[in-house]
């Protein structure tokens, strides 16, 4: 008996010693990063525990590019994708899960392409579709392709279809219209989903950086990966104190998000990935 | 009467995101597969029908090759390397560790940051001369080796960039799966006498095959359409080493102007993803024998 308990202390102190290596090892990158910045340039990859802490890396970022306007650009875009979401996959998913009209199937399906197919792979029709909306360079212009979202339909619908119609009998008796329904019986039900899908849309789109990059040429519209983007490769040369402290800045407000909401963020992702 | 009634909300319910859907994603489809049938146009010459031109061009052309070569080595080492790890991951976060809380986080913090951000960290490690990973090969004589200049290890710095970021990612799934096998099937089999390496590969993993099966999609996906890191680490360089398909679309859309081949080339992208979502689906009827 004591030989399979040694066995089996044997094996969870390699396991333990295998996993917190691999836990070191996937921090590791973000820690380095946060070392270069937070010290003088003088001190990039020369580790010195008494080497002085500064906070002039992230005052030369933010002062060398328009990082405020940037910020703004972001949360403008975030917020604007965010709310157009909601509201028109609320609606498109409450018509797929309650309604029954003719070629629902077929248009659901349709609606399907666009998990494999995002709107990323199609960025040259797509460009040529905003110049003749003429909205290139705008703020519109980065979030017009990703205000629908097939995932969005698809999580809703599923969340819908879960609801007892017995709630809906019941608020339909006391007079409530088709929206009432919707918005006194589905979306408060729905709630949980609601955060765990906008949570994974947030960090979406505060990520994304391909179609914007194409889409905006000024100061006025960059959203902040792009900005970053641009400050790294021009503006800085390889002062990697600097440009360190501007990436820690942009992933800043998110990351901070992350590490005090930890347990909703990773029970969002594990909730809209199991639908 | 209410069932026509029901029918035209519905319509209208569906309406503004069919429309949208339509304009961004299945209508620029149709004319990607139009326009790869014709010609760039230019100030003097207007576009005309070619025939297979565009695609005779591509097939000629040893830069699409690579790429196509490339994104494939990308995807093949990437996404099972990924999968390995998220699912070791997931089990070690899963036990009884300690500090398992600390573990997730330190898993799960990449998938956080912007691939821009994670670019530009991983950018400062391959550095030649400050760069952690030459500081760490100092010792074991390897110095100044430029990892993201030289023609065979600039991808592979990539493929490491991106199973960092992606598989703790992929781990949320593992984990989400592996919390729904019961304790009592661990009690029995622990009661058998079976062994938790035993009990790992006849239980856990054949019930979370379906799991895999997802993962593999989004992770193929991903290998395809997630270039973010190329631009700022390598621009597709040294010699369209670290070029992939996506990219290389950028390329010719956006730096030559090029737009019937972009489209040619966007409908090779647009073939994969199909089989993918082809594959997926006949995958998918399996996973019914494990719920």
């Amino acid at each position: 008996m004591s030989m399979v308990d040694n066995k089996g202390l044997a094996s969870e102190v390699v396991e333990t010693i295998a996993a917190w290596m691999l836990g070191l090892l996937w921090i590791l990158p973000l820690l380095f990063a946060i070392w270069t910045a937070i010290h003088p340039s003088a001190y990039v990859a020369k580790f010195d525990l008494l080497a002085p802490i500064t906070a002039q890396n992230f005052i030369t970022a933010w002062e060398s590019a328009p990082f405020a306007r940037y910020f703004l650009n972001t949360m403008l875009l975030v917020t604007g994708i965010l709310l157009a979401q909601f509201v028109l996959c609320t609606l498109a998913a409450f018509a797929f899960a309650r309604f029954e009209f003719k070629g629902r199937d077929t248009l659901f399906m349709l609606v399907l392409v666009q998990l494999m197919v995002a709107p990323d792979v199609l960025l040259l029709e797509n460009y040529i579709t905003i110049r003749r909306l003429g909205l290139v360079d705008t703020l519109p212009a980065i979030a017009l392709p990703y205000l629908a979202s097939a995932f969005g339909i698809f999580l809703l619908r599923q969340t819908f279809k879960a609801i007892p119609k017995d709630f809906e009998e019941a608020a339909r008796i006391e007079g409530c219209s088709t929206l009432g329904v919707l918005w006194r019986v589905y979306v408060p039900l729905g709630k949980p989903i609601y955060l765990a899908y906008g949570l994974v849309l947030v960090s979406f789109h505060w990520n994304n950086f391909l179609w914007p990059l194409i889409i905006t040429n000024s100061v006025t519209t960059r959203p902040l990966t792009v900005g970053l983007a641009i400050f790294a490769s021009v503006d800085q040369g390889i002062d990697w104190s600097i440009i360190c402290a501007a990436t820690l800045m942009t992933s800043g407000p998110l990351l901070i998000a992350f590490l005090l909401f930890q347990r909703q963020f990773v029970q969002s992702f594990m909730q809209t990935g199991i639908k | 009467m209410t069932g026509t009634r029901n029918t035209v909300h519905a319509w209208l319910l569906v309406l503004p995101a069919c429309v949208l859907l339509a304009a961004f994603t299945h209508i620029p489809i149709i004319t990607t597969f139009i326009h790869s049938f014709y010609s760039t146009p230019k100030p003097r010459r207007p576009s005309r029908f070619v025939g297979f031109d565009n695609y005779e061009a591509m097939l000629a052309d040893p830069i699409f090759w690579k790429s196509l070569w490339n994104n494939l080595l990308y995807a093949g080492v990437s996404v099972p390397v990924s999968i390995a790890l998220a699912l070791a991951m997931a089990l070690f976060v899963n036990s009884k560790l300690r500090g398992q809380g600390a573990l997730r986080l330190a898993y799960f913090t990449p998938t956080v940051l912007p691939m821009i951000a994670v670019a530009n960290i991983w950018l400062f490690f391959y550095n030649p001369q400050y760069g952690l990973i030459d500081q760490l090969l100092k010792p074991f004589g390897v110095v100044g080796v430029n990892w993201l200049g030289s023609q065979g290890t600039a991808l592979w710095c990539l493929i490491v960039v991106g199973i960092w970021k992606e598989a703790g990612f992929f781990m949320i799934f593992y984990l989400a799966a592996l919390q729904q096998i019961s304790t009592e099937l661990r009690e029995c089999a622990a009661i058998e006498g079976a062994s938790r390496w035993t009990f790992f590969w006849r239980v856990s993993f054949p019930l979370l095959m379906p799991t895999t099966l997802f993962v593999m999609i989004n992770a193929v996906i991903n290998a395809f359409r997630l270039v973010d890191h190329i631009f700022v680490m390598t621009g597709g360089g040294p010699d369209n080493a670290t070029s992939v398909l996506l990219y290389q679309i950028y390329v010719v859309g956006f730096k030559f102007f090029d737009q019937a081949y972009a489209a040619t080339l966007t409908i090779v992208l647009l073939l994969i993803l199909g089989i993918i979502a082809i594959g997926q689906f006949l995958l998918a009827d399996k996973r019914v024998h494990y719920q």
